[in-house]
């Protein structure tokens, strides 16, 4: 059982939806952006993706782009950013952290090495945006295999055809991309995602985890309460990107959790 | 090459995508269905003989094919070596080698229902091309080029908008043309239903390498027949510039199992291939990553954070290459070498004076190597060039380069 299977677990126990945060590694710099990770956990995020920068993220919206732009240039690497989750770690050993990026930095490090730094930094999931089911051998199997949970993306254009092999190999949740398009652009209705996460969870026992669009509480809560819980990234990036102390981010992040748990 | 490893070169890309380990799909699983539709639809085509009627008779009578095969006699006599013939492609309509792959992507989207067309452009003659046939065929056409090159490319950002394409200048991540395709796919994921995404190179995710090749490989089939009606005999050598190696991909492939013939492919060495990386040369100064889809050389950094490449051409100056390519330096069937900033503008020059064609500057970088290779080998060694684009696009740039002072517009 990873830590993400037991979050669920402990919220399904609870009866409390799941609230997700994205925030870049390293963004603005390391030390500010662990003190956010730090106080994540604290201001009510139950699960915490940490993003790997990268310099082509092609499924990201400006904010985020812009967000590993600032991690990079204030020298973030793969490297530096298992660091910052072992850092995490030394004090949190339960709230799950899903690496979130794309695959080249990964590829680069080279798979194996990634996979046993990864898992000893304490990391639970990976989500990996560019490798769909067709690419599985390459990096789901081996992360699978090396006791890290592998996160897929489900989308609007994932139909009942495709919707099993997306789910086979998936692990710990199913992240629903509630739109078609990238992270920071419009918002999802809860009326147009409810039947969709219905779908997906007929197929599947995983937890089904909504996200893209969401940016204040109330919409938290309404996606949270059509699914097992809702993603906050873009929202709380922007925050972080126009250089607010982290007690008010972190005020903010409060109020999105809130949200969600109302949900 | 042991014959008994592999039996043919043409055989590739397999039922993953892949040309030995490189290629594959690398999407996001929104863009995954598309791909897959786009597969199935450019299968069912390539054996359609209406689908091939169509492209000939727009080949023929809108583009301009075929393409003449040129014996360079002045430029010949000059360098004092091999026989050196040019695949004249800058006689296409648009002025170059793009518009071979585009009528293919654009009638295929016809034939799939889409009615808006998204493509991205460096030196904007893919831009150009894409824009024309939309025009041509009504259909709305937005491009994606970095801001940077739509100062660079200021004629050709005309023609697109004269053609009635919407330009979209990019300035997200450094603005050049690795980030037009950022934002072409980041377009395609947000306009799933009614968008075609035409790809101007053999590059991205599976089906594009395979399918702009075959697209491409018009350019070598006619040089094979017209070396032939020429010499009587195949080329011993063939050149072509590679930025993302489309007009290279499409004059090599017709040859690939043809073991006498040397296959050459010239990179941008910008101003220099070294530790700088102020070069667009991803074979011979990047290694293997992920990007764009594909599995192929990059630049990049230790971190596997991509580099920006750096050449003089606006065509070039991409940090990848079509994983064929890649696939063909690693089993060593083609060869790959990079020309410099310098030594292409000596060979546009050389080209003007005594041929009277004005080249661009992507295959003046092929042309430089030809300068470098020709004086050595014997009188009765065929050389076919790609001469893939024509270069009054380029005639500011090498101005600039020559610090010529064009007048009241510099």
């Amino acid at each position: 059982m990873t830590r993400i299977d037991a979050k669920f677990a402990e919220l399904r126990k609870a009866g409390r939806k799941a609230f997700v945060t994205y925030v870049m590694a390293g963004d603005p710099d390391y030390e500010r952006s662990l003190e956010v990770v730090r106080g994540l956990p604290g201001a009510g995020v139950d699960i915490i993706e940490l993003g790997l920068p990268f310099t082509d993220p092609m499924a990201d919206g400006g904010t985020i782009q812009l967000a590993g732009q600032r991690a990079l240039e204030a020298g973030q690497t793969l490297a530096r950013t298992l660091e910052l989750a072992h850092a995490f770690r030394e004090q949190d050993d339960t709230t799950p952290i899903v690496l979130m990026g794309y695959y080249n930095p990964i590829y680069s490090r080279g798979v194996e090495r990634f996979l046993a730094e990864a898992k000893e930094a304490g990391i639970d999931g990976l989500i990996v945006v560019d490798l769909p089911p067709e690419e599985d051998d390459e990096l789901c199997i081996p992360a699978q295999k090396a006791g890290l949970n592998f996160i897929r993306l489900a989308t609007p254009t994932t139909d009942d055809k495709r919707l099993p092999k997306v789910l086979t190999n998936t692990s710990g949740f199913v992240y629903y991309v509630s739109i078609t398009g990238i992270t920071g652009s419009a918002a999802a209705e809860a009326g147009d995602v409810g039947p969709e996460v219905a779908r997906i969870k007929a197929a599947t026992d995983l937890p089904v985890i909504v996200g893209f669009g969401i940016r204040t509480p109330e919409a938290a809560e309404r996606i949270a309460s059509v699914a097992d819980g809702a993603v906050v990234g873009s929202a709380i990036v922007d925050r972080i990107g126009k250089g607010e102390p982290t007690e008010k981010v972190l005020e903010f992040v409060a109020g999105l959790a809130e949200g969600a748990h109302r949900g | 090459m042991p014959e008994d490893i592999i039996n043919s070169f043409m055989n590739g890309p397999d039922e993953k995508g892949r040309f030995g380990d490189f290629g594959g799909r690398f999407v996001s699983e929104t863009l995954m269905p598309l791909i897959l539709e786009l597969e199935e639809q450019y299968e069912h085509a390539k054996t359609d003989q209406s689908f091939w009627d169509e492209m000939n008779d727009l080949w023929t009578n809108y583009v301009g094919r075929p393409s003449p095969l040129y014996y360079a006699e002045r430029l010949t006599k000059h360098l004092g070596g091999a026989k050196i013939y040019l695949k004249r492609d800058e006689l296409n309509h648009t002025g170059a080698h793009k518009i071979n792959n585009v009528l293919g992507q654009i009638i295929l989207a016809r034939r799939m229902g889409k009615t808006r067309i998204i493509a991205e452009t460096g030196a904007g003659q893919h831009g150009v091309a894409t824009a024309t046939v939309c025009a041509k065929f009504g259909l709305k056409c937005v491009v994606y080029m970095g801001a940077h090159d739509v100062e660079r490319q200021a004629p050709n950002v005309f023609r697109m908008k004269l053609l009635g394409a919407e330009v979209v200048p990019v300035t997200s991540g450094r603005g050049t043309l690795k980030d037009a395709m950022n934002d072409a796919l980041r377009d395609w994921v947000t306009n799933v239903r009614d968008t075609f995404y035409c790809i101007g190179t053999v590059a991205g995710p599976h089906p594009y390498p395979a399918m702009v090749r075959d697209f491409q490989a018009i350019i070598g089939k006619e040089a094979r027949e017209q070396m032939m009606a020429a010499e009587g005999r195949l080329p011993d050598t063939l050149i072509a510039a590679i930025g993302g190696g489309s007009n290279a991909m499409g004059l090599f492939y017709p040859f690939l199992d043809d073991k006498d013939v040397r296959i050459i492919g010239v990179e941008a060495g910008g101003k220099g291939v070294n530790a700088k990386m102020e070069h667009c040369a991803s074979l011979t100064g990047g290694r293997p990553g992920v990007l764009h889809g594909n599995r192929t050389y990059l630049l990049q950094d230790d971190d596997g954070q991509i580099l920006e490449g750096y050449s003089i051409s606006a065509g070039l100056d991409y940090p990848g290459i079509g994983p064929e390519h890649s696939w063909l330096h690693d089993t060593k069937r083609a060869e790959y070498v990079a020309i410099t900033d310098v030594e292409a503008l000596k060979a546009f020059q050389l080209c003007c004076e005594l041929e009277g064609i004005i080249p661009a500057l992507e295959p003046s970088h092929a042309l430089a190597h030809v300068m470098k290779i020709a004086p050595e080998l014997p009188a009765d060694h065929l050389i076919c060039m790609n001469l893939c684009g024509r270069g009054d696009k380029d005639i500011f740039t090498v101005a600039k380069a020559l610090d010529v002072n064009m007048g009241p517009s510099d």
